[in-house]
This record gives structure tokens, C-alpha cells and sequence, in this order.
């Protein structure tokens, strides 16, 4: 029985051309008086916009209790195609038929209130996502059993902690009951305990036979809840099969290896006085790499510019991987000490001396601060693959499925 | 199956018995699809409900801002107009003359300007969620009505302060109150929809309620104007027919509605058809632009 069929479907945006400089004073002010009617005019005929495209033609079916994963980079078309599936926005051409009511989490907590309390919300948040008073009244309990905030219930929600909110906001959203469930990136909130939770509530919507949409950079999650993911690139449908073929193939062919350069583009969160312009990993002898050797060491030289005087900087380097989370991170407040002040810019480079890693697919995200002010950080900015390296003496690696790590170690046997 | 997480206007039931329906691009005009909107009543209840109870939290004065806002305009209006122009007030005292007719005013005007901000102010909702879109404005111009409410009790204690008994005529009431709020959602789903796009809006929006304002004999009578063409083409203004048809209901002046007033109220029908249709023919790029 199928759930979903999609035929076709695309979405063009139109992205009004960048507006020219302005050359002088006498070109300013004729500009600002011709750009509404200007403006006006581009709004009806779309002659000087540029075209993009979200999503091309992308056709799929899914069946219904199936749990479809979908992947792809940012920006690859995933939300889009969400959101025309959950009727928040229209496709340019093509079609979908829907079998059953859908439910969709594009983000937790929409809707929330900070000035209304806990209880409130729940009731507001529930109208919003489509519940009936009379279910969010039979549910309300177990909503507030599952986000673990009883005695703050009454209290408006602007004094909960972040974790608290969220937790509130998930629980809501985890008592929808609809036959189809959309579900965009929800599940990266709250601490490690929560995430399992939520994890277990997902797994038990699609046990219990629900056709479930979901969408995570989280490939874990990915791997443990889907049968099977599709691959998403510029707005078309890459690859569309067996989970763990396709995110191993999605993971291989992730271009940030080795060495990123930083510029305008890049999505970074500040960057405004001080910056990464670039990022090189190097093996132990200066050589640049885009993969190391089980338990070899590892050279990250980060580029970075300032436009004023930093005079306690801190760096700091975080390592992660989509199938393990969070793995180790090195700040120079805690391994170094403190750095000398920065005038301008410079390079700085991060020895690591041994990666016990298992072979994979790991990145490192990079972050600048100024005493406690952080003045960039940089998500993911580069990857790198660790390749098997006969690590023991017996030639074999370690089970992957039963270690994220190794360690040198020996035996030694005393039998009496 | 009491959740109402579909869209039941276009749905019909596939032989497994689930509903059906076909996402695709519209064209041109399309349905106000008000069995949706009908739907959905619950969730226009919990809107109205928000915008009540958040309205006036963390403000000292809390909901007598409600009565203060019609209130003082009523202190200015009667030093400004009354003292010293010597505006003439239908044979009532002038204070009451201009109260009466600020409370439907005030309703109205906070209508209108919060409603055509109502969606741009809801755009991480309109991003994240599906709902008939029709609900933000209306459950806007909805909540005003606790405000009118309260501003009215005030009105009855100024009535008994004057020693004015209401005539009978005031049975006519809820149905000018209704007439206030077809024309004020009418230019709130125009304003909203077109906010989307243009944030020109905004700006407009006050001068419009000004003008608006003055165009409406509250501050002074109808009388006043001579004219009778100029008489025959304010009564298109529906809010004229209100302020006028509310003194006479309940200060007993005498200005009865006559027959302009259906002339308004089919101005204001016209404008909420207008409006609505508009409103749902831009709906579709809510999500993108706003």
C-alpha cells in the first residue's frame, strides 16, 4: 500500500539580482528614487531574476509504515521537499498524492509562548501542530511525564533552561498521531539521555506501522531508525536504496577533505571582526593529507585574520564524526594555556600526536574567541578519512562494529 | 481519529479508507476553502486565546490599557474639540458624544493595524506549519473584542455618571459591532496579504487609520457636513454608519441610520469577499517571501 507518490516535483525560487553598486552621489539618489517602481516592475514581469532550483524533478514512492531517511548537504533540497509535503509551501510543477493525514516536526517548540506557562503551551503548541483539544486533554499527562518538567509546569516558559524547553517542545510533538510523520532535525536537542528517549519514541511511532519522512545530518540516528535513505543533491535525487549503502556513499563523497579554504561563502556563525580564511591538515612530516593512518599523528594549521587586537585568543578544535557524535576537543585554555595576543592574523597550528581512531569518516569544527567572546566558529570546516593500518602484530583490526577506539596494548600470558 | 492533522476540504477517502489528497501547483484564483478554516476552529479558539492573555503581560498597568487608550483620546477630544474649538455634540455632553463612538473606533483600528501585522509577525509559524492561513488574521481582529469589552463597561458607567438611559434601539448593537468587524478584517486580510510582500505596509498602515479616522465623525457630527454629495459619499465609509447608529442606540441622538447604511455594510461585505479572495490567491507564497 502506498503512502506517498511524488511525481515530478519541483520548486524554482526566483532570486532577485543583486542591486549594482553605487558609483556616485548624483547615481545613489536617482537609484533610490527609481528602485521601488524599479522593484515594482521586477515583481511583475521577474525580467532581471535569477532562477534556482530547490528541487528538479524529483520522483519517489513510499509505502506505507516505511520509514524513508533522506540525506544530503545543506542546501541539497531536503527542507524543501518536507515543506511541500506538510502543504507549507506549493511545488512549481509536478505533483504528490498523499494517502492518510500527515503530521509534521519541521522544528520542535513552533508556536511557543515564552510569557505562557508550561501547561499553556502544550495546549497552544498541540492546537498548532493540528491536535484536538480533547486528545491534547487525554495526552496531557503523559506529555508532561515524557519532557521530565512536572514542577515547573505552571511557570512561563522564558524561565526554563534551553534543555527544559526543548524537552517540553519534543514532548508535544512526539504524542502526534497522524499516519504519515515528517520529521526535519528534531531530534539533535536536549542531552544524550533525551536524544536516546526520543530516539525510542521514534522507533516506537514507526513500529507501531506509521509512515515516517526524516530528515538529520545525524547518520546514526539515520542508520538505526531507517531501511532506507535517499540521497539528495543540488534538488535532485541522487541515490535511493539500503540505508548503510547509501550513507557510506554519501560520507565518501563529502568534498571537505584535506584542505578548505574560507571565504564569504562559507556558513559560519560570526566572522565578523575576526576569521578562518583557511584550514590544511598535514601528516607528522609537514606533507599535506587528506587521510591518516590508523594511530598516526596529525597536523591541523588553521589560517585565521583579525581586524583589531585580540589579546587573550583562545582556539579551539573539536573532533566529531556522524556515526559517533562528539569524539575529543582541544582548546588551547585547557591544553596550552594561554597564547600570546594576536595583531592581525597569523596561522596556528594544532599537533596531534596519536589518532586511535577506527578507520571512517571524521571532521573537525573549528572555533575563535577572544577571552569568552566567540568571534567565529566554523561548523564541520574539514574532513578526513583514517585508513586501516596494521596497528597489532597480527596484521588484523579490531572488530568496527565493537570499537570507536584502539589502544596499543600486550598479553601476557602466566599460566600456572 | 480525532486529530486533525489533514486537509480535509480536497481530501476524499482512498479504498484503504485513509484520506486522499493531491499536492500541486494552483492557478489564479482559488476556494477560501472555509470548511478548513471550520476545521480548524479549535485552533482559531487557542489563537484568540494567546493574543489575549499574552496581550498585556508584563505591562504595569496590565488590561486597563484596554480603557486607558479610548479614554484618554476622549480627555484630549473634549479639551481640544470640545473646550475650545466648540464643536457641536448632537445635544449630548461632548465627552460621552466622542466616547461612544472611540470604543467601537479603538476596536476597529487596533483591528485593522494588528491584523496587517498579524502574519508577518507569525512568519517562523507560517515556515514550520501547516494551517488555513485565514485564522492568524481573523483570531487578531477576534481578541480585540475582549478589549471592546471592557472599554464598553466603561462607556455604561460614563452613561449612568450622565444620567443617560439607553433607548431600545440598542437590540441593533451587536449587529454595528459586526459591521466594525466584517470592515476591519476586510482591510486587515488586504493589508496582511500585501505586508507579505510589500513591508511598505507597515508604514501605511497609521496614516491609513488616521485619515480613516477623520473621515469618521467621531470627534465631531455628521451634521457638520452641508454637502449632500459629499453626505451621500461618506456614508460609503462603514464606520460612519457604526459611530453614528452607536450614539443612537445608546445616547439617543438623532442619528438613526437610514437607508446609507446598507450601502456600508455592502462597501464592507465587499471589501471582506475582496480581501479574503486576495488573501488565499497570495497564500501560496506566504511560506517563501515572508
Amino acid at each position: 500500500m502506498i503512502a506517498i507518490h511524488a511525481e515530478g516535483l519541483t520548486k524554482q525560487y526566483r532570486i532577485e539580482a543583486r542591486r549594482e553598486k553605487y558609483a556616485t552621489l548624483r547615481d545613489t539618489l536617482v537609484n533610490t528614487m527609481s528602485a521601488p517602481i524599479k522593484r515594482l516592475r521586477a515583481h511583475s514581469n521577474g525580467a532581471h531574476d535569477n532562477v534556482v532550483y530547490a528541487l528538479k524533478d524529483v520522483s519517489f514512492e513510499v509505502k506505507h509504515g516505511e520509514v524513508l531517511g533522506i540525506i544530503g548537504r545543506n542546501g541539497a533540497g531536503k527542507s524543501t521537499l518536507l515543506k511541500i509535503l506538510s502543504s507549507i509551501t506549493e511545488p512549481t510543477a509536478g505533483y504528490v498524492d498523499v494517502y492518510g493525514r500527515v503530521g509534521s516536526l519541521l522544528e520542535v517548540g513552533t508556536g511557543f509562548h515564552p510569557e505562557l506557562s508550561g501547561r499553556e503551551n502544550i495546549y497552544l503548541n498541540g492546537a498548532i501542530l493540528g491536535m484536538r483539544r480533547a486528545e491534547i486533554d487525554r495526552k496531557f499527562d503523559e506529555i508532561v511525564a515524557f519532557s521530565e518538567i512536572e514542577p515547573f509546569i505552571e511557570t512561563p516558559v522564558k524561565h526554563y533552561s534551553s534543555g527544559m524547553y526543548m524537552r517540553l517542545a519534543f514532548a508535544v510533538a512526539a504524542h502526534l498521531e497522524p499516519e504519515i510523520l515528517i520529521v526535519d532535525e528534531v531530534l539533535a536537542v536536549g542531552d544524550a539521555a533525551f536524544q536516546q528517549k526520543c530516539l525510542g519514541k521514534m522507533d516506537d511511532v514507526a513500529q507501531k506501522g506509521r509512515t515516517v519522512l526524516f530528515v538529520s545530518h545525524n547518520m546514526t540516528a539515520m542508520q538505526t531508525l531507517c531501511q532506507r535513505v535517499m540521497l539528495l543533491e543540488k534538488g535532485r535525487v541522487v541515490e535511493d536504496g539500503d540505508a548503510t549503502t547509501v550513507i557510506q556513499r554519501y560520507l565518501q563523497s563529502d568534498a571537505r577533505q584535506g584542505e578548505m579554504i574560507f571565504d564569504d561563502e562559507t556558513v559560519r556563525t560570526g566572522g565578523k571582526t575576526a576569521r578562518f580564511t583557511a584550514i590544511r591538515l598535514m601528516d607528522e612530516e609537514g606533507r599535506p593529507v587528506s587521510s591518516v593512518p590508523m594511530g598516526k599523528g596529525l597536523i591541523v594549521e588553521m589560517q585565521f585574520m583579525s581586524e583589531r587586537r585580540l589579546s587573550s585568543p583562545n582556539f579551539s578544535v573539536r573532533l566529531h564524526s556522524p556515526l559517533i557524535g562528539d569524539i575529543a576537543a582541544w582548546r588551547t585554555q585547557e591544553t596550552h594555556g594561554a597564547m600570546p595576543p594576536v595583531h592581525s592574523g597569523g596561522t596556528v597550528s594544532l599537533h596531534i600526536d596519536d589518532l586511535n581512531l577506527m578507520p571512517g569518516m571524521y571532521y573537525l569544527t573549528l572555533s575563535l574567541s577572544d577571552g569568552n567572546e566567540q568571534l567565529d566558529f566554523i561548523d564541520t570546516a574539514v574532513g578526513f578519512e583514517i585508513t586501516p593500518w596494521p596497528i597489532y602484530s597480527t596484521g588484523k583490526l579490531p572488530s568496527a562494529r565493537r570499537s570507536i577506539i584502539f589502544t596499543r596494548c600486550s598479553w601476557q600470558p602466566a599460566y600456572t | 481519529m480525532d486529530s486533525l492533522v489533514t486537509h480535509t476540504n480536497e481530501s476524499a477517502l482512498s479504498p484503504a479508507g485513509l484520506p486522499y489528497r493531491r499536492i500541486q501547483p494552483s492557478r489564479g484564483w482559488v476556494s477560501l476553502k472555509l470548511r478548513e478554516l471550520w476545521v480548524y476552529r479549535e485552533l482559531l479558539y487557542f489563537l484568540v486565546w494567546r493574543d489575549v492573555k499574552v496581550r498585556y503581560k508584563q505591562t504595569v498597568l496590565g488590561a486597563s490599557w484596554a480603557i486607558i487608550q479610548p479614554f484618554m483620546t476622549m480627555v484630549v477630544f473634549s479639551l481640544f474639540f470640545g473646550r475650545l474649538a466648540q464643536i457641536p455634540s448632537d445635544g449630548v455632553p461632548y465627552p460621552i458624544f466622542s466616547y461612544a463612538a472611540l470604543v467601537p473606533w479603538t476596536f476597529f483600528a487596533n483591528g485593522v493595524s494588528q491584523s496587517a501585522n498579524s502574519l508577518v509577525s507569525s512568519a517562523h509559524i507560517l515556515k514550520k506549519v501547516y494551517f488555513p492561513r485565514l485564522s492568524i488574521p481573523l483570531a487578531t481582529v477576534l481578541a480585540g473584542g475582549v478589549d471592546f469589552v471592557l472599554a464598553f463597561v466603561v462607556l455604561l458607567g460614563m452613561m449612568l455618571f450622565y444620567g443617560i438611559m439607553p433607548t431600545v434601539n440598542v437590540i441593533w448593537l451587536p449587529l454595528l459591532v459586526l459591521l466594525a468587524f466584517v470592515t476591519a478584517l476586510g482591510a486587515g486580510l488586504w493589508l496582511a496579504a500585501m505586508n507579505v510582500r510589500f513591508r511598505d505596509v507597515r508604514y501605511i498602515v497609521p496614516f491609513l487609520i488616521q485619515f480613516w479616522m477623520f473621515a469618521t465623525p467621531i470627534a465631531y457630527p455628521s451634521t457638520l457636513i452641508e454637502n449632500p454629495t459629499l453626505r451621500a459619499l461618506y456614508g460609503l465609509n462603514p464606520m460612519t454608519g457604526v459611530v453614528e447608529g452607536f450614539r443612537w442606540a445608546l445616547l439617543n441622538t438623532d442619528t438613526a441610520p437610514g437607508p446609507t447604511i446598507f450601502i456600508s455594510a455592502l462597501a464592507s461585505v465587499l471589501l471582506l469577499i475582496s480581501g479574503a479572495f486576495y488573501f488565499r490567491r497570495m497564500e501560496k507564497s506566504f511560506a517563501d517571501v515572508v
